[in-house]
C-alpha cells in the first residue's frame, strides 16, 4: 500500500454495465477478450455462463450482470470479456463494454457510500470521482468467491 | 543473503538427502556393521547440513550436526551400531522430513529440537567414554601405517613411482584437509589441483578425482605426485588456498612402498575394493575426465510447471493442427495436404515425447514405506518385512501425485489388519515376521500396483456380520456371496473391520475412500484373500489423467465426453423396453435390470417431451460392479481427449469431472459417471 501512496495514482481499467461506470485494478487484468464460445457448465448458478477455452486453458465465465442481479441483456458487438486473475484462479467477467484505462488519483477515491445504485454494496470496495465521472471500485474477491459445490 | 532463488533447489535436494538417509539407515539396520553403509548416510546428512545452513535454516544444520556426529563415531568405530541408537536417528531423519515440509509450505523450518539433541549428544559422547580405551587402540593402529603409507598402490602405479625415484624425483602424499565450513569443496579441490599439477604430476588421489568432483568426500584428500620441488614449498603453496585447514605432506621412500606392499598383500580382501577405486585415476584416465564428467551428469531438472506450460501449448498445436487437416481436405491441394501430413506425424512423435517426459518411476512415491512400515510395526510391536518390486515403473505425474495417499492406506490396513502379532504368527506355523509385498508392473496401457500380504486375510463371519450390521448387504445375500465379493466388502462405504480403534487406522476414514480415489482415477481395485494365509490388493491405474480416450456424445447442441474407461457398451433401444421400477426408469440390460438416465435431465437441457423417439441411444457405463444406462441423443465417436480441470473457481460441479478442448476449439465437459451411479 505505501508504495501506491506514493505513486498517489492507480491504473485501473473502466468498464461499463447497465450505463455505470465500474473500475477494477489493471494488475488483476489478464486481458480483455471478445465474446467467443462458452460451454454451459450445467448445475452452477446461472450467473456462471459456463467455460471457455482461453488459448487452451478451460476458463470460467461469469456474467456480472446476472452477479448484480441486473436485468440480463443479450451479447452484441460491444460485450467484451475481461479476464481476471485471482489468487489461484483465473475468471471471465462478461460486461456491456471495456474501452478505458486510466490512472485514477487515490485522492479520488472514497469509501463506499450506503447506497450506490442496484449493487449490493459487499460487492463494492470504494467510488471516485474524476472530473464528472463517477466510477465504482469493485471488490473482486467478493464477486468472485469460488462457487462452492451445489450437489444434488 | 537472498536464498528464494535457491529455495526450489534446496527443498528437490533436501528431500533427496533424507530419502538416501532413510534408505541407507534402513540398510544398516540390517547390516549394523557394514561401515560403508554409514558412510552413505554420513554424507548426506554432511550435504543437509552445509546446505541448511548456507540457507540460514539452523535448526536443520543443528539437528543434522549432532546426527552427523553420532554418525561419525560409528564409522570410527567408536560406537557400536544398536537399535535404540538407531531409533533416535530415524527420528531424527524425520523431523528433518517435516522441517523441509514446513520450508516447503512457507514456514520457517524452525522446530524444538532440543530434546532429541540432547538425546543424540548422550549416545554419541555416553558411549564414546566407555569404548574410548578400544578407539585408542584404533587410532595406534592407524598412526602405524601412516608411518609406512597410508595408501595402497597397484602394480602400474608401483612401476610408476619406482622409476621416479630412479630418475631422482621424490614422490609425496599430500593430505589435504579442508576447513569444516567450507563452502565450495570442489573449488578448493581444483585450486589444489592445479598447484600440485604446476608443481609435478599427479598420479593417483583418494577419494577418486570423480568423487572429488561431486564433493563426495568429507574434509580430507590425498594426493599422490611426483615432483622434485621441496615439500615445504608445495605445502605454504597450498596452504594460500583459502578455506584449507591443513596440509600434511609424507615423502615415500623405496621403503614405505615396499611395506605398503606387503601390507596390502597381508589385506587382499579388504584392499581389493580400493585398488579398484584408486586405479580409475591413474593419469591417464584423468585425461579423460572432461569426457567422462559430462556423462555422469545427463540429466536436468525441469519444473513440472514448465512441462505443464508445454503441454498446454502442444495441445493448442494439436488443435491448429486439427484445423489445418480439415482445410486441406477441402481445398485438394497437394502440396499443402503433404505439408499437413508431414505436421500431423512430427507433432504426434513431440506428442509421444511430451508425455514420456512427465513420466516418473513410481520409485518417488514407494520411497516413503520402508520408513513408514517400520515405524508402524514398532507402533503395532509387529515384524514386518516390505518387499518392493518393479519401484522403476513409470507412469504420468498426474497419476503419481494421486496414488500416494491411498497407498499409505493400503499398507496401514494391511500391517493393522492383514499381518499378526509374531505370536500368533508362530502358532499359526508360520514364520515370526510378515511379509508385505508392494510391486508395480505395466499391462498394456495400465499399470498395476500390487500389495500383497501373508497375514490373517479377510475373515468371511467376521466380514458380514459387520456387513450385515452396518446395512450393506442383507442377510439373505450375505450367504450366497463368494469369498471375493465378501473381501470386497472392505471396500464399501461405512465398512470398518478395526474391532478397537488403534493408533493406525483410528483417523476417521476406511478403505472406501481408498476404492473412491481409485476410481476417480479411472482405475479399479480388486481384493483377493485366503484366511489364514493372506491378502492381494490389486490397483489398476490407467498410463496417464492427462490424455484419456472418451466417446463423445451429443444431446441438443451440446458435446460431452464419457470416458471409456467407464463404458461397458453402447446400445440403441426401442421405447418399449424401457420400464418403470419405483418411479425409476430401468431397462433389462443381458438380463441385468439396470436404471436409465437421462443425461438431458442430468444436465438440465430443455428437453421437449413430444421428442421422444421409438429408438434411443444410450451408453451403458458401470461404477464399480454397478451399472446404469445413460440416455443421450446420439453418439459422435471415440477420441482421444487431452483432460483439463475446470479450475480452482468451479469446484466439485455435479457429475462433470473436467473438460477437454475439441478439434473446433470449443470446450467440451467430461462425465464422472462414478457421481451418476449412487
Amino acid at each position: 500500500m505505501t508504495e501506491i501512496a506514493q505513486q498517489e495514482i492507480t491504473k485501473v481499467i473502466i468498464f461499463e454495465l447497465m450505463d455505470k461506470e465500474y473500475a477494477i485494478e489493471i494488475d488483476v487484468v489478464q486481458g480483455i477478450e471478445r465474446v467467443m464460445s462458452i460451454t454451459r457448465v450445467p448445475k452452477t448458478p446461472s450467473y456462471v455462463k459456463g467455460v471457455i477455452n482461453l488459448r487452451g486453458v478451460v476458463t470460467p465465465i461469469i456474467d456480472l450482470r446476472e452477479r448484480f442481479l441486473l436485468e440480463p441483456k443479450e451479447m452484441d458487438d460491444r460485450t467484451r470479456i475481461i479476464i481476471v486473475t485471482l489468487e489461484n484462479y483465473d475468471v471471465g467477467l462478461i460486461v456491456d463494454g471495456a474501452n478505458d484505462v486510466i490512472d485514477l488519483p487515490l485522492k479520488a477515491i472514497e469509501p463506499q457510500p450506503q447506497v450506490v445504485g442496484s449493487v449490493a454494496s459487499e460487492f463494492i470496495s470504494g467510488v471516485a470521482k474524476v472530473e464528472e465521472r463517477l466510477f465504482v471500485l469493485l471488490e473482486l474477491s467478493k464477486v468472485l468467491e469460488p462457487i462452492k459445490a451445489e450437489v444434488k | 543473503m537472498d536464498t528464494n532463488q535457491y529455495l526450489e533447489m534446496f527443498l528437490d535436494e533436501s528431500r533427496e538427502h533424507l530419502q538416501s538417509c532413510n534408505q541407507y539407515l534402513l540398510k544398516l539396520e540390517s547390516n549394523p556393521d557394514d561401515l560403508t553403509i554409514v558412510n552413505e548416510v554420513f554424507r548426506a546428512a554432511h550435504t543437509l547440513k552445509g546446505m541448511s545452513a548456507t540457507m540460514g535454516y539452523t535448526d536443520i544444520a543443528d539437528l543434522t550436526h549432532v546426527m552427523e556426529n553420532v554418525l561419525d563415531a560409528i564409522r570410527n568405530a567408536k560406537l557400536q551400531v544398536t537399535a535404540e541408537m538407531l531409533d533416535y536417528v530415524f527420528e531424527a531423519v524425520g523431523y528433518l522430513g517435516e522441517m523441509v515440509q514446513d520450508i516447503e509450505a512457507g514456514g520457517t523450518g524452525e522446530k524444538d529440537v532440543t530434546d532429541l539433541v540432547e538425546q543424540l549428544t548422550r549416545i554419541e559422547s555416553g558411549e564414546r567414554t566407555i569404548k574410548s580405551s578400544q578407539s585408542e587402540v584404533a587410532a595406534t593402529v592407524i598412526e602405524e601405517n601412516s608411518e609406512a603409507t597410508t595408501l595402497q598402490y597397484d602394480e602400474f602405479e608401483t612401476t610408476v613411482i619406482t622409476q621416479s625415484f630412479d630418475q631422482g624425483y621424490q614422490v609425496f602424499e599430500v593430505k589435504v584437509t579442508l576447513r569444516e565450513d567450507c563452502l565450495l569443496k570442489a573449488a578448493r579441490v581444483f585450486m589444489v589441483f592445479e598447484i600440485l599439477e604446476n608443481n609435478g604430476d599427479i598420479i593417483k588421489s583418494v577419494p577418486s578425482v570423480e568423487k572429488l568432483e561431486e564433493e563426495a568426500f568429507d574434509q580430507e584428500f590425498t594426493v599422490v605426485m611426483i615432483t622434485n620441488e621441496e615439500a615445504e614449498g608445495i605445502q605454504s603453496k597450498i596452504m594460500k588456498v583459502s578455506e584449507v585447514d591443513s596440509v600434511h605432506i609424507t615423502a615415500i621412500s623405496k621403503q614405505s612402498l615396499e611395506d605398503g606392499k606387503r601390507h596390502q598383500e597381508e589385506k587382499i580382501a579388504r584392499t581389493a575394493k580400493e585398488t579398484k577405486q584408486s586405479s580409475d585415476v591413474t593419469k591417464k584416465d584423468k585425461k579423460e575426465r572432461p569426457a567422462q564428467t559430462p556423462a555422469a551428469n545427463r540429466t536436468i531438472r525441469v519444473n513440472i510447471e514448465r512441462l505443464d506450460v508445454l503441454m498446454n501449448l502442444f495441445e493448442e498445436l494439436v488443435i491448429d493442427r486439427g484445423r489445418l487437416q480439415s482445410i486441406s481436405t477441402e481445398l485438394h491441394h497437394p502440396e499443402l495436404t503433404e505439408t499437413v501430413e508431414r505436421i500431423t506425424r512430427v507433432s504426434g512423435d513431440l506428442q509421444n515425447i511430451i508425455l514420456n517426459m512427465r513420466m516418473i518411476p513410481v520409485e518417488t512415491v514407494f520411497n516413503r514405506f520402508p520408513t513408514m512400515v517400520r515405524q508402524l510395526a514398532r507402533e503395532l510391536n509387529k515384524k514386518v518385512k516390505l518387499q518392493i518390486v518393479g519401484a522403476e515403473t513409470e507412469l504420468d505425474r498426474t497419476v503419481i501425485d494421486e496414488i500416494g495417499d491411498p497407498l499409505v492406506h493400503l499398507i496401514r490396513n494391511a500391517l493393522d489388519h492383514g499381518v499378526e502379532t509374531p505370536e500368533e504368527r508362530v502358532a499359526n506355523g508360520k514364520p515370526e515376521e510378515g511379509t508385505v509385498k508392494l510391486s508395480a508392473y505395466h499391462s498394456g496401457n495400465n499399470v498395476f500396483i500390487e500389495l500383497e500380504d501373508d497375514g490373517a486375510g479377510v475373515n468371511r463371519e467376521r466380514v458380514l456380520a459387520k456387513a450385515v450390521a452396518n446395512g450393506i448387504v442383507t442377510e439373505e445375500d450375505a450367504e450366497t456371496l463368494s469369498d471375493k465379493q465378501v473381501a470386497e466388502l472392505i471396500l464399501a462405504s461405512g465398512f470398518s473391520t478395526a474391532e478397537t480403534v488403534s493408533d493406525v487406522s483410528g483417523r476417521g476414514v476406511g478403505l472406501d475412500v481408498v476404492r473412491n480415489t481409485i476410481e476417480s482415477l479411472g482405475g479399479h481395485i480388486t481384493i483377493e484373500s485366503t484366511e489364514g494365509q493372506g491378502s492381494l490388493f490389486q490397483v489398476q491405474l490407467p498410463l496417464t489423467l492427462s490424455i484419456i480416450s472418451v466417446m463423445l456424445v451429443e444431446l441438443d447442441s451440446e458435446v460431452y465426453a464419457i470416458p471409456l474407461s467407464s463404458i461397458i457398451e453402447t446400445a440403441i433401444i426401442h421405447q418399449s423396453d424401457v420400464m418403470n421400477a419405483h418411479s425409476q426408469r430401468v431397462i433389462d440390460f443381458r438380463g441385468n435390470i439396470i436404471p436409465l438416465l437421462d443425461l438431458k435431465e442430468v444436465f438440465e437441457l430443455t428437453e421437449e417431451q413430444a421428442a421422444d423417439e421409438d429408438y434411443q441411444s444410450v451408453v451403458i457405463i458401470r461404477k464399480g460392479d454397478k451399472l446404469a444406462a445413460l440416455k443421450v441423443d446420439s453418439f459422435i465417436g471415440q477420441q482421444e481427449i487431452v483432460l483439463k480441470g475446470l479450475g480452482n473457481y468451479l469446484t466439485n460441479v455435479f457429475a462433470i469431472s473436467g473438460a477437454t478442448i475439441l478439434g473446433d476449439g470449443k470446450v467440451a465437459l467430461i462425465v464422472d459417471c462414478n457421481a451418476l451411479i449412487k
